[in-house]
């Protein structure tokens, strides 16, 4: 990794806790050329090669159909081993047993062990695997792959983009250290008082349970939500204040599976950003940005795949690092 | 990176560009909406309180909780223990029960823990140990919460192993109504305990020991009331004792012993409405 890429690494980890990102101050000169390149394109040519490319885009919707059926079988395999007592996956996405592997969330689990103070193996081993799998699977993989609360919010931000186009609503964005005051300050409520506060409205918890044991009115609290979600600030659970997103951030910083940014054929349109639920981690995509010709996207990016489906050149892709070196 | 090439970075001081006022208008009322975001969460989290300060009831937990602030602070509200019930005895507490959503309690008028799974399996399923067969050493023991031994489920009382596994109770039944009792009054009862439409499940062995079966489905036929003690899992738990009344006169009555471990079987089986006898959760047992 080049040294651009390790500063860019560590400034990507300051923009999950909530730093903005800044243009950066030095570009690689492979990367500065195709940037000098970019600009000396003519315009007509410019426009021709965009409208060619746009011509030609197939609209997909792979990723996201895969990341559903992924989130809906996850979740169904939880309320059909209750339902129907296959016994495959036990409990709920806080703790559960997947065929008598225990499985136990990571923040779930940080609540319990900071409330608790006292930690038995079955924990630990739940814990471990949990940390393991996550490490390996992309970290906030989780939200976007399983987090029922996640498929709610797309549902919601569509409605909240159908009432914004017809300009009833606008998004009121927030400041997005927020999440990381709520991480601290659930983490000591639960170090202080002993209660584990933030599981009492977790979404995340609340809507898992609702769909395995029915619901309750603990639902309302997570209505209340999307309708904020809906009305006024898009997708706000998960971009300021969910500590999950970022206890699952942090596993991903090591993780292997990331999405690949390649600068020569971006046109720079931006659609990748407008789709995306945290797009500060797409900084490197503006025009002029790219500090390499290859860029890897951020750890707080979700993985949820929507904008290597909606970029109409292909330069985002899946990538699993180390792949390519065994194989 | 090298000395010179830091050289060349500008203070930061100095980069920052000139704001225009709407600009800093958007800026100032991004920064309102972010605190009143806060306020909203932490106001819906702290919430949760509430209901801890102004409930004193205690619910009844299952097998082998933990004392309530540490079985609070433990559980890790993923319904384990209400999936591995046979007779589905544990629910999941709601909103307004505060710190306490998702969090697994028994109402034993409506279903009791009847021990038919015979092992505690609520206690093996709990994957943070809120439900234990032993607490760890720096938890302390409420005095007369320990059974003076382990107690002996009936259902398995000619097994090897007789006893069940565990080592403090989760309440004491009290005869809280003893006007309405019908052993006390003499009387008998015949038909359905708790009526035809009621859900709750009990194990007997003379049906099946594995398969619990609707109350409902079980008919009674007795000359004089004892279901409380008649269906008690528990060997010497309850039994019907002559006592004497106030006014001097000796009656028949329900009298709970030591081994009670407060499962509920009796209150849910208990045909008068109100009930009779009920559990009181987490009671300790008073000599």
């Amino acid at each position: 990794m080049s040294d651009l890429l390790k500063r860019r690494f560590r400034e990507q980890i300051k923009i999950m806790f909530g730093w903005e990102p800044s243009k950066p101050e030095k570009i690689s000169e492979r990367a500065q050329e195709v940037h000098v390149l970019k600009r000396m394109t003519n315009k007509q040519d410019l426009q021709a090669a965009k409208a060619h490319q746009r011509a030609h885009q197939e609209t997909s919707n792979k990723w996201r159909n895969r990341r559903w059926a992924t989130l809906i079988f996850a979740n169904l395999l939880f309320t059909l081993s209750f339902a129907l007592d296959i016994q495959i996956l036990e409990g709920a996405l806080t703790a559960s047993r997947f065929v008598g592997f225990h499985l136990i969330d990571l923040n779930s689990a940080l609540q319990v062990m900071l409330a608790h103070k006292h930690i038995i193996n079955n924990l630990l081993i739940g814990t471990g695997t949990v940390l393991v799998l996550w490490v390996l699977l992309g970290g906030r993989t989780f939200c976007s792959w399983v987090c029922p609360y996640h498929l709610l919010a797309e549902w919601a931000e569509k409605i909240h983009l159908f009432l914004a186009r017809k300009k009833l609503v606008t998004d009121q964005t927030m400041d997005r250290r927020l999440r990381t005051v709520f991480w601290i300050v659930f983490a000591l409520l639960a170090l202080l008082t002993g209660y584990t506060v933030y599981e009492a409205i977790s979404p995340t918890g609340i809507v898992s349970r609702a769909l395995i044991y029915g619901p309750g009115l603990a639902m309302l609290w997570v209505l209340a939500l999307l309708f904020f979600e809906v009305f006024f600030s898009r997708r706000a659970w998960c971009r300021y204040a969910c500590p999950i997103g970022l206890t699952y951030g942090v596993v991903g910083i090591i993780s292997p599976v990331r999405i690949k940014y390649k600068l020569d054929g971006c046109f720079h349109e931006g659609d990748c950003r407008k789709v995306c639920l945290v797009p500060h981690v797409l900084d490197t995509v503006i025009k002029g940005r790219a500090v390499e010709p290859e860029v890897p996207i951020g750890p707080d990016c979700t993985r949820c795949g929507l904008c290597v489906d909606t970029c109409p050149t292909g330069s985002l892709s899946f990538e699993i690092k180390g792949l390519q070196k065994l194989l | 990176m090298s000395a010179p090439e830091d050289g060349d970075r500008k203070p930061a001081a100095d980069t920052k560009p000139a704001v225009s006022i709407a600009r800093k208008q958007t800026n100032r009322r991004r920064v309102l909406r972010t605190i009143l975001l806060t306020g909203g969460v932490l106001g819906a989290a702290t919430s949760g309180f509430l209901p801890l300060i102004y409930s004193k009831k205690q619910r009844l937990r299952p097998p082998g909780a933990l004392d309530e602030k540490d079985f609070l602070a433990s559980c890790i509200k993923c319904g384990q223990c209400v999936q591995v019930c046979p007779v589905q005895a544990i629910k999941l507490a709601d909103l307004v029960d505060g710190m306490g959503v998702g969090v697994p309690m028994i109402d034993a008028r409506e279903q009791a823990c009847d021990f038919s799974c015979d092992a505690v399996q609520c206690i093996l399923a709990c994957p943070t140990g809120s439900l234990t067969y032993h607490k760890p050493e720096f938890l302390p023991v409420r005095s007369g919460a320990q059974l003076s031994a382990k107690p002996i489920l009936l259902a398995k009382e000619k097994d090897a192993e007789p006893t069940l596994n565990l080592n403090e109770r989760m309440g004491v039944a009290r005869l809280v109504r003893p006007e309405a009792c019908l052993a006390i009054q003499g009387k008998g009862f015949k038909g359905q305990t708790r009526g035809p439409g009621f859900k709750g499940k009990l194990r007997y062995m003379d049906v099946d020991r594995w398969k619990p079966i609707k109350i409902a489905d079980h008919p009674y036929d007795i000359g004089e009331c004892d279901l409380c003690v008649r269906e008690c899992p528990i060997k010497g738990a309850i039994s019907i004792e002559t006592v004497f009344a106030p006014d001097g006169s000796q009656r028949k009555s329900p009298v709970v012993h030591e081994p009670c471990v407060g499962c509920g079987v009796c209150e849910m089986v208990c045909p008068v409405e109100p009930t009779a006898i009920s559990i009181e959760a987490r009671e300790v047992w008073k000599v």
